[in-house]
């Protein structure tokens, strides 16, 4: 009778509700078991990268590291006058002691806080061996004469740190001056802004767009019979599943001043030979590609949508007195606004980090962020840079599929 | 919106205005790809449309850019480059892709397995982080880990390219099989153990051939991805790591010639055979699942 009022037990005397627990515990280790390969492979091969590339675009240690005393004798400076004998020295003895190759890199660094000084640090690094005792000072000197300026020590400032924001101030056209102060870039070295601005501009007309045309399209598709519906919908997901470089070859057949689209203009003589228009490697050129290449990514959102709006509320709101287009106004609209709203904040954000596209069909002045980044980072090799706009970037995307989660949920994300 | 007997002429108007309208889209998606077909078999040197392809003259039509194309260089003109270029990249790339989808393909498999799991710790954020690839632009993703697998060596090799896109592929395969176990009935895998078998042994007898085609949608996407991607490949691919991708986008920039058109034309064959067997699997797994009417 006692066995009645206690817990209820299992087969072997344990507790039912201690041995559910067990067992859940184990499920759970096992489920976590599983994940762990795959998880620890993406933390290898993709977190880590990332995390390092924030990292990297407000790592300042690289100039620390070869010049340790000069540093060090920065922070006992006074930053009026010039600094005395021996911090002069400290600078002597980092050159000294660091290989031509480790100055080279932090010279570049050193020179986008101050330009002169990539050419200041190649001039003393090669004379300064013969300097073997004081005065230092003007040693220095008579290498050459900006160690005798005191804006040039100034500018080290910027650097002491082994943490700078400098990177995200240059990405916006900013920078510090010597008094740590932010300002603006000079007027000849303001170009990052126009390249957001435009990156912002060439998204927003390509979701424009894309919307005009899918809108249409979607509610075609979703109100034709299966049968037709779904050779349409091939038409949609062909381009989808087509490699990127092979659309791009495609439309350059299209638009080049020889192109079908130019030829067929002329050949119908709505244009004539001379005034052909240039639609390839410019501006147009990225509009026109991307917007082709992203409509799916609108269309597939606005069809899943409007499939599970029933056709009876049309005809319900007809009846009811409504015209067709008051109808659709005031009834269709509204239903299908999620759709909108996933398309457009889908359709966005894959454009804003575009890259191969503008880099193939932009030419000049279709050069988008994605762009710079890739300049940066391969060419220039200011990675500092590449680093903070690509973080730049990433923290915007990440805000907008927030709010893409709350609108649709990423789980319901689509493909094909 | 179909159109009725008793439509009023404005309403017709309106009605055919939206269908030509739909049209002009629909032919906009398509329209380029159909026009690199018949433009690969110019016999011209340029990416034009002959006189003599638009008289339907037999003239106009050759193969020799496909010869190029596959390093047969017997009529090749002095003027255009003959290579085994494509062919090397077609291998390397068939190579690359094919790993990253098995890799992909087992571990996004492993990850979703977890997370469909009612009782997984912190199952969002790691769906979450297995989906952020995807979401990652790869002008973001590629100097990442350009940055990162240069510390480990693994720049300017095999192995850090199909790494790489193993990672871009399982995001994928994580969201085509965690949405195929959702109709999965898991009181089978309850029998399987019931009847004694082990885990690994339920899995491959009971559990894989039912989710099957939710792995292998996951994995042509996962395949696809590899082996149209070039960014990364750009990033950290060295010389021997030249791929199809890679060669296209030199050809791109640099000697634009019909040859591109032909590997073109065979990769967009490519992928109506992709398209069309996703498809196929997607009915079959609809149908296994019993959800019938689309």
């Amino acid at each position: 009778m006692a066995e009645e009022s206690g817990p209820i037990l299992t087969a072997n005397g344990i507790p039912l509700k201690v041995s559910l627990e067990r067992s859940m515990r184990q499920n759970k280790l096992k489920a976590v078991g599983l994940v762990s390969v795959p998880f620890v492979f993406l933390v290898l091969m993709f977190v880590i990268p990332i995390i390092m590339l924030l990292v990297r675009s407000a790592d300042d240690r690289l100039v620390n590291d070869v010049f340790p005393r000069t540093f060090e004798a920065f922070k006992s400076w006074d930053q009026v006058d010039l600094p005395d004998e021996e911090m002069f020295k400290a600078v002597v003895l980092d050159f000294q002691e660091s290989k031509p190759s480790e100055r080279g890199r932090a010279s570049s660094r050193m020179n986008y806080a101050k330009s002169g000084w990539r050419s200041l640090v190649r001039k003393t690094g090669k004379k300064v061996k013969d300097v073997t005792e004081g005065p230092y000072k003007e040693a220095l000197i008579k290498i050459d004469k900006r160690w005798a300026n005191v804006e040039t020590w100034k500018s080290l400032a910027i650097m002491e740190s082994d943490w700078t924001y400098e990177y995200y101030l240059n990405s916006i056209d900013l920078k510090q001056n010597s008094d740590l102060e932010i300002v603006q870039q000079p007027e000849n070295r303001r170009v990052y802004n126009m390249f957001w601005w435009r990156t912002f501009l060439v998204s927003i007309q390509v979701t424009l767009f894309c919307l005009i045309l899918a809108y249409p399209v979607a509610h075609l598709l979703a109100t034709l019979p299966l049968k037709h519906s779904n050779l349409l919908m091939i038409c949609v997901l062909m381009p989808f599943w087509t490699s990127l470089l092979v659309r791009i070859v495609a439309w350059m057949i299209m638009l080049q001043q020889e192109g079908v689209v130019n030829s067929t203009l002329v050949w119908a003589g709505m244009l004539s030979d001379e005034n052909r228009l240039a639609m390839m490697y410019n501006y147009n050129g990225v509009l026109i590609v991307m917007t082709q290449i992203l409509l799916p990514f609108m269309i597939l959102p606005l069809y899943s949508v409007m499939k599970t709006i029933p056709p009876s509320y049309m005809r319900a709101a007809q009846n009811l007195g409504a015209t067709p287009s008051l109808a659709f106004i005031r009834v269709y609209m509204p239903q299908t606004l999620p759709g909108i709203g996933a398309g457009c904040i889908l359709v966005f954000i894959v454009a804003i980090g575009y890259f191969i596209t503008p880099e193939l069909v932009g030419g000049k002045d279709g050069q988008l962020i994605g762009n710079q980044i890739n300049y940066h980072m391969r060419n220039s090799l200011n990675w500092g840079l590449a680093c903070a706009m690509g973080s730049i970037l990433l923290i915007g995307i990440l805000a907008l599929y927030w709010v893409y989660d709350k609108i649709v949920g990423i789980d319901n994300m689509k493909m094909g | 919106m179909a159109i009725h007997p008793y439509s009023t002429v404005p309403q017709r108007a309106w009605h055919y205005s939206y269908l030509i309208f739909c049209a002009i889209v629909f032919f906009f998606l398509v329209a380029p790809l159909v026009a690199v077909i018949p433009l690969s078999f110019t016999s011209g040197a340029f990416l034009i449309f002959t006189p003599e392809m638009l008289a339907f003259d037999p003239e106009g039509y050759s193969l020799r850019w496909y010869r190029l194309l596959i390093g047969d260089c017997s009529d090749a003109v002095v003027t255009t480059v003959c290579s085994d270029k494509w062919v090397r990249g077609a291998k390397n790339s068939f190579f690359i892709a094919i790993c990253a989808t098995v890799l992909a393909t087992t571990l996004g498999t492993l990850a979703a397995q977890a997370i469909s799991k009612p009782y997984m710790p912190f199952g969002k954020v790691i769906m979450a982080m297995m989906i952020s690839p995807l979401i990652v632009p790869l002008i973001i993703t590629a100097p990442a880990i350009s940055l990162w697998y240069s510390e480990l060596n693994l720049t300017q090799t095999y192995t850090g390219l199909v790494f790489a896109h193993t990672v871009l592929g399982i995001p994928f395969v994580v969201i085509t099989v965690t949405s195929t176990l959702v109709g999965f009935d898991q009181s089978l895998m309850r029998a399987a153990a019931g009847l004694g078998g082990g885990p690994v042994y339920n899995f491959f007898k009971v559990q894989m051939p039912l989710i099957l085609p939710g792995m292998i949608s996951g994995g042509l996407f996962a395949f696809i991805t590899s082996f149209d991607e070039v960014v990364v490949v750009l990033f950290i691919g060295g010389l021997e790591q030249h791929t199809l991708p890679k060669q296209m986008w030199s050809g791109i920039r640099q000697e634009i010639s019909p040859t591109i058109l032909s590997a073109a034309t065979i990769l967009v064959l490519l992928s109506i055979v992709l398209l069309t067997t996703v498809e196929l699997l997607r009915r079959r797994s609809d149908r296994i699942r019993g959800v019938t009417g689309r």
